[in-house]
């Protein structure tokens, strides 16, 4: 049978522009400073974790499919072009690249923005604004960034989605329709979200950013990571709440051990933590919880879960990770990967 | 694979047979737009669907009935169909497959205009930011009819539903299911429809795909829902068979992010992929339903197209463009399109564009114009995506 290695990882982070920030944020263990957002008609801003501008400016952004484009869509090509990054992308034989991106609340400063002028002078509002609010425009802008991209798919979910996307890579790869599979998980800042999320927990920090993990089926050269267990979607319904649905994808997992990293979704919230916490209660290993210092970034924190766990295997830390999604509203789904040998 | 559900839901109507009967008289169901203002738009006239007052019965309790939003609706509606047709039971193990391009963007947009003009008020609110999420739509019809599994949601712009059709396949062809039930749906909105005049992509009169004198789409609404099983699950069970679905393929254009390459490109290798996959020709397909939106880019980049991928054969396919009646249904275009080919597959019918005055000279291919019967074992079917997403799929009869 075919094994799935990580060829690559990428982050865009309120820890700043690429994984080495985003491993020296976790390395700290603090909360990083918290940022405000204006929320319209509040005297008081929203809290959040922005994402900084980057230094220097990335000479991808300056392509001509990405000067309008998003901060959404910046978050998703500099996440993947890093995780790319370690590739060899040859010439002449370019490898058939697959391309999905996972995004819950997707391009929403420009569906505000937009909608913002409907309601104001609709024969007015910018036709450039709202083909950029679609949630399929960071993958289209991405893939004309990248040339030639064989497949190509959005997928829109709570922020477990990022491992079916993960497991559709792998799903691509097996059935040897592309060579490399780049799974992208992003989000945006806005007063909107945060506004949305503070309807269901007033102490959550809003985030974003964007996390990417590059699969292929080539084992890499140097010492790299293996995934090896993609676990069933616990669908959450009225007959199986977030916690059952999070005690069935654990009962789908190896047990763990004191060498082994368990990368969670914990936040420091209580009400949206109780569910993970309670599957979770008697892991035997060290955890690692990248939200409690970058704040909920959603499909963007799920591959920032990623990228740490695999990053941390990459460099020798733990024999094996598992990761942890418990999405706020559909599933949850977990994964496992190791030291690859 | 094989088709043993349909259901559907248009500006016609609900159902096959109301939907069978407008497609094949060629019937546009334009009308001034009532859901939301357009006073101010360029544009005022779309495709809304009519929903019935009472839904029927399902497992959601009176409650959940009342909290669902219109995309839910239309969505709800076309799923009970097709899972009452296909005469599923529930089950623990079934994946839903979903496109869309907006989800619940009505209520989004209530969200919206209540939290500026109330700010201070949040009544409402969390079940206007949960609802309007396309998961809460999937699990509403997991929940409705019965089932769980997994349930994954495309959003490819408008090839989403045809994209959930080909992964679907894609799945089941694998081995990773036997039976899945898979679609997709948009409801109008009025960020879309103001996003698509303010491209000045909208037709003020209505759209006339592939008319020489075509001058943009019209928006509609609708769902379609397609229970999807291998035929050994499918002749285990008894079931009736509407028609299989053989091939699937999918393209990304990089040419822009709203418009096509003007060759074609991608829609081309879309189609060669689908058929490759099937291991049929160009002259073996009997009718080609087009994405045609009516807005010169689109269908004069799907014709060139067609006119290549059918070469000789294109003088002798009947091709049209059943949005000229329904409008665009965006995400849910895909998989009501798919549903026309079920019905010319089991009806033996071909669907006309009666808006049409004058074919373009670009289209190689006969426009269907006109009511018609047709003998038709092989119909195929293009979708075309803002950004790039084009998608193809092939059904065949089942004698």
């Amino acid at each position: 049978m075919n094994r799935v290695f990580v060829s690559g990882l990428g982050a865009v982070s309120p820890a700043g522009w690429g994984v080495p920030a985003l491993r020296s944020a976790l390395a700290a263990g603090e909360p990083l400073p918290i940022g405000f957002i204006e929320r319209p008609g509040w005297e008081r801003p929203f809290h959040a974790r922005l994402v900084p501008d980057p230094s220097p400016r990335p000479a991808f952004l300056a392509h001509a499919r990405l000067r309008r484009a998003s901060p959404l869509t910046h978050y998703v090509a500099a996440a993947a072009l890093e995780a790319l990054g370690g590739i060899s992308l040859h010439p002449a034989l370019p490898p058939r690249l697959g391309l999905i991106v996972c995004l819950q609340f997707g391009c929403v400063q420009y569906s505000y923005r937009f909608f913002k002028e409907v309601l104001e002078a609709p024969a007015t509002a910018s036709p450039l604004l709202f083909p950029e609010s679609v949630f399929a425009a960071p993958a289209s802008h991405l893939a004309a960034l990248l040339g030639e991209v064989s497949l190509v798919t959005t997928l829109v979910g709570d922020p477990a989605v990022f491992l079916q996307g993960a497991a559709l890579a792998a799903e691509w790869l097996l059935e040897g329709r592309v060579d490399l599979g780049l799974v992208v998980g992003a989000e945006e800042a806005n007063w909107l979200r945060s506004d949305a999320i503070w309807q269901f927990d007033h102490a959550c920090v809003p985030s974003a950013g964007a996390g990417c993990v590059c699969l292929s089926l080539k084992a890499p050269a140097s010492a790299g990571v293996e995934l090896t267990a993609l676990t069933d979607a616990q669908t959450c319904l009225s007959s199986r709440s977030r916690g059952l649905a999070a005690q069935l994808m654990r009962q789908q997992l190896p047990a763990g051990s004191a060498k082994e990293l368990l990368c969670d979704g914990l936040q420091g919230c209580r009400r949206l933590d109780a569910p993970e916490l309670a599957a979770w209660r008697n892991w035997p290993g060290p955890r690692l919880s990248p939200k409690r210092v970058l704040g909920e970034g959603l499909m963007a924190a799920s591959g920032w879960q990623c990228a740490a766990a695999c990053d941390a295997l990459a460099r020798g830390d733990f024999t094996a990770a598992t990761l942890s999604l418990v999405g706020c509203n559909q599933q949850a789904i977990g994964a496992r990967f190791v030291r690859a040998t | 694979m094989v088709v043993t559900g349909a259901g559907i839901v248009t500006a016609y109507g609900s159902g096959w047979r109301v939907n069978a009967e407008g497609f094949r008289a060629g019937r546009t169901a334009f009308r001034p737009v009532t859901l939301f203002d357009v006073s101010r738009q360029r544009s005022k006239i779309a495709a809304e669907a009519d929903l019935p007052d009472v839904l029927p019965p399902t497992r959601l309790a009176p409650r959940q009935v009342r909290r669902l939003d219109r995309a839910s609706r239309i969505l709800l509606l076309a799923a009970h169909q097709a899972w009452g047709q296909a005469g599923w039971e529930p089950s623990e193990d079934l994946p839903l497959v979903l496109g869309t391009t907006s989800g619940g963007m009505l209520l989004g947009e209530e969200y919206c205009k209540r939290a500026l003009a109330s700010p201070h008020s949040h009544r409402g609110q969390p079940t206007r930011a949960l609802h309007y999420q396309p998961q809460t739509q999937g699990r509403v019809i997991a929940e409705a009819l019965g089932f769980s599994g997994p349930i994954l949601i495309i959003a490819n712009a408008c090839a989403s539903s045809a994209n959930a059709l080909g992964q679907a396949w894609e799945m089941i062809r694998a081995g990773r299911a036997d039976h899945i039930l898979a679609g997709g749906y948009d409801a109008l909105a009025q960020l879309l429809f103001a996003g698509f005049d303010a491209l000045q992509s909208i037709s003020p009169g209505g759209c006339r795909p592939f008319d020489a004198h075509r001058d943009g789409l019209s928006l509609g609404e609708g769902a379609a829902m397609l229970a999807l099983e291998t035929l050994d699950s499918a002749r285990r069970r008894g079931a009736e068979i509407l028609g299989e679905l053989i091939g699937y393929g999918s393209t990304m254009d990089h040419h822009h992010l709203t418009q096509p390459h003007p060759d074609g490109e991608a829609g081309l290798a879309a189609m060669r992929r689908a058929c490759e996959v099937a291991r049929v020709n160009p002259a073996d397909i009997d009718y080609v339903n087009a994405h045609g939106t009516g807005t010169p880019l689109n269908d004069s980049s799907e014709a060139a197209a067609i006119n290549r991928w059918a070469g000789s054969h294109a003088a002798a396919l009947p091709v049209s463009s059943t949005k000229a009646g329904i409008g665009h249904l965006l995400g849910g275009a895909g998989a009501v399109e798919a549903v026309v080919c079920l019905m010319v597959l089991r009806e033996q019918w071909l669907p006309p564009e009666t808006t049409v005055e004058t074919p373009d000279p670009i289209c190689q291919f006969p426009l269907v114009r006109r009511p018609s019967d047709a003998r038709c074992d092989l119909v195929l079917s293009n979708s075309i995506g803002f950004g790039g997403a084009n998608a193809t799929l092939l059904f065949r009869r089942r004698p």
